[in-house]
């Protein structure tokens, strides 16, 4: 049989550094294209950060500074850091928990995909939803809110609430590993909107009860809103090493409990 | 163990075909739950090979284990002589799982596009589709999708890197006997190009149309393996009892004998064609006695080969 000499022979396929990079760009394309098209995704990750703003910054400006700063600008930052929290914690844990749940993730872990680019995907695709929010933030306060910012301090601003982006994937990849495919939007929630609110993302920080205000020290939002503030010129003027320091160490803790979930999937049926 | 299976003679080719994939004295338990039990299976190249059995009897654990996708509790998976996880078998490999969910806001030829991407040399997109009868659904959102249309979109999904070997676990639970055919076409298609399959099903209609062997699975034991022919003339026949003065080696020679065993004092003989049979051995052996012409059923050949773990059985070359 001329098949069978074939078979076994090992006909060591390795891909190309090009057909790497072409899995990895198709599976963050159509990781975009199908979250896109799922309007509770985009309505909710994008929608409710803007609501909030033209609500509390633009209809409600009772033109008071916030720590010396225009409520406009000061809320950009903040609002920002809540859109970008919803956009990489929705955009990693539902999916993820879905998939695992469903048997769709055990469909592309038998097929020859590297298991990163599935991940990489997902953590693009929280990035390019997290820009969104920032910028159309961004146009909304420029055009109705007065807001004026030198095009240098925008730059950082989108760059650093972009970079903010990847503790709350690694957070929920983490979620998305533990939660189940119907409870895991319940489960982002849970964390998602107490944490928003104690680390001073609705109301600013120094409004907060006492009380909260010592919690928001320890929570994650909290220290990437104080860099965005420190950014617009409206921060509390403590050490931005710090902040990145527990965004960074957050990032490895989530990462370490997501890996657990990964391996613990990997001799597990479900489905 | 792999040894005995190998012996199985097949009554197509004279030569055992290369092994592709194998379990070999494969456990597998979930907590309690044992869901194989020491099984040793091999698909050999070129070939359908089919496992049959009723649902929850260890068909789909038995493909995960070769997909890579579990870890035996003990005993050991090959594919194509190593390990079913490495990257390059996954490269030769393509499956068609049960899902619960696929992603429903991407096209069918989107969700094609993607899986061909994983693939060294993916078949063409508009010959997957036609493999697959997509070709008017390309643009249909997977969530548009009927069931029969989700199951061909996952089929496309298993051939379209063009993999020498193929795992369809059920492919065609949900299907119309219209799509089933036209799935059975296309299974036969791709063999005829030389590439290999194992399905799973729990009818023996589709393990009888399509497989050149069959396993019977049931409760985590592969009970009876063999090509349709033996396997119907083992479910669907006779159980002739007699004391006889023929050896069991006479009965085997027998036209029509497929199985012969002693039973206390008396034989039993497994066969498709009683009237023969019992037409043969009166002619051979005047002194027969205590004759007793039974159906053996479906049932009947689990009970009876699951009894004596098929040790005693001997299987008519």
């Amino acid at each position: 049989m001329s098949t069978a000499a074939a078979v076994l022979n090992n006909t060591h396929v390795e891909r190309t550094t090009s057909h790497t990079v072409t899995i990895y760009l198709k599976e963050a394309k159509y990781e975009f294209l199908k979250n896109l098209r799922l309007r509770v995704y985009t309505a909710s990750v994008i929608t409710l950060p803007l609501m909030f703003y033209v609500l509390f910054g633009l209809v409600l400006n009772s033109h008071e500074a916030i720590s010396g700063m225009d409520v406009p600008t000061y809320l950009i930052a903040t609002y920002g850091t809540f859109g970008v929290m919803g956009a990489s914690l929705f955009g990693t844990a539902s999916g993820l928990a879905a998939d695992r749940g469903l048997g769709w993730l055990q469909v592309k872990r038998a097929s020859p995909m590297p298991p990163f680019a599935y991940f990489m995907a997902k953590v693009i695709l929280a990035m390019i939803f997290s820009i969104s929010v920032v910028l159309l933030l961004l146009v909304l306060g420029i055009s109705f809110g007065g807001v004026r910012l030198p095009l240098a301090e925008m730059t950082k601003l989108i760059a650093t609430l972009v970079a903010g982006s990847l503790p709350f994937s690694a957070m929920g990849l983490a979620i998305g590993y533990f939660a189940g495919p119907n409870s895991a939007p319940a489960v982002i929630n849970l964390f998602y909107l107490p944490l928003s609110f104690c680390s001073g993302l609705w109301v600013p920080y120094m409004f907060l009860p006492k009380l909260v205000r010592q919690i928001a020290l320890a929570l994650p939002p909290y220290h990437l809103s104080q860099l965005a503030l420190g950014i617009v010129g409206a921060g509390r003027h403590e050490s931005a090493a710090t902040h990145w320091e527990v965004l960074l160490a957050f990032t490895l803790i989530c990462l370490g409990i997501a890996r657990i979930g990964f391996q613990r999937d990997q001799g597990k049926l479900y489905g | 163990m792999i040894a005995t299976l190998n012996e199985a003679p097949s009554t197509e080719r004279a030569d055992s075909p290369t092994v592709v994939a194998s379990l070999e004295a494969v456990s597998q338990n979930y907590g309690e739950v044992r869901a194989l039990h020491n099984v040793n299976f091999t698909v050999g190249a070129g070939q359908v090979v089919a496992l049959l059995g009723p649902n929850g009897a260890g068909k789909t654990t038995a493909v995960k284990l070769m997909l890579g996708l579990l870890q035996p509790t003990s005993g050991k998976v090959r594919v194509f002589g190593g390990d079913p996880t490495s990257p390059q078998n996954r490269m030769r490999a393509g499956a068609m799982l049960q899902v619960g969910r696929v992603p429903e806001t991407l096209r069918v030829r989107e969700h094609i596009d993607l899986f061909s991407s994983y693939y060294p040399q993916p078949l063409p997109l508009n010959e997957v589709l036609a493999a697959s009868g997509l070709e008017k659904l390309r643009d249909r959102k997977f969530g548009d999708l009927s069931g029969g249309q989700r199951q061909r979109t996952l089929f496309a999904l298993a051939i379209c890197g063009d993999p020498d070997l193929l795992f369809l676990d059920e492919p065609t639970v949900g299907l119309d006997v219209e799509a089933r055919r036209s799935l059975w076409e296309e299974i036969r298609r791709l063999v005829e190009r030389g590439k290999t399959v194992l399905l799973t099903t729990h009818y023996l209609e589709e393990a009888d149309a399509l497989a050149d062997r069959i396993a019977v699975i049931n409760q985590g034991t592969i009970i009876v393996e063999g090509t349709p022919a033996e396997i119907k003339a083992q479910t669907s026949g006779k159980r002739i009892r007699c004391v006889t003065r023929l050896s069991i080696g006479d009965l085997l020679q027998l036209p029509g004998v497929t199985d012969a065993k002693h039973d206390r004092e008396a034989v039993d003989i497994h066969t498709g064609e009683a009237e023969l049979v019992v037409r043969a051995l009166l002619a051979r052996d005047p002194s027969l006695s205590g004759l007793e012409i039974t159906s053996a059923g479906l049932e009947d050949a689990f009970l009876a080969l699951t009894q004596d773990n098929g040790e005693n059985t001997n299987h008519k070359n």
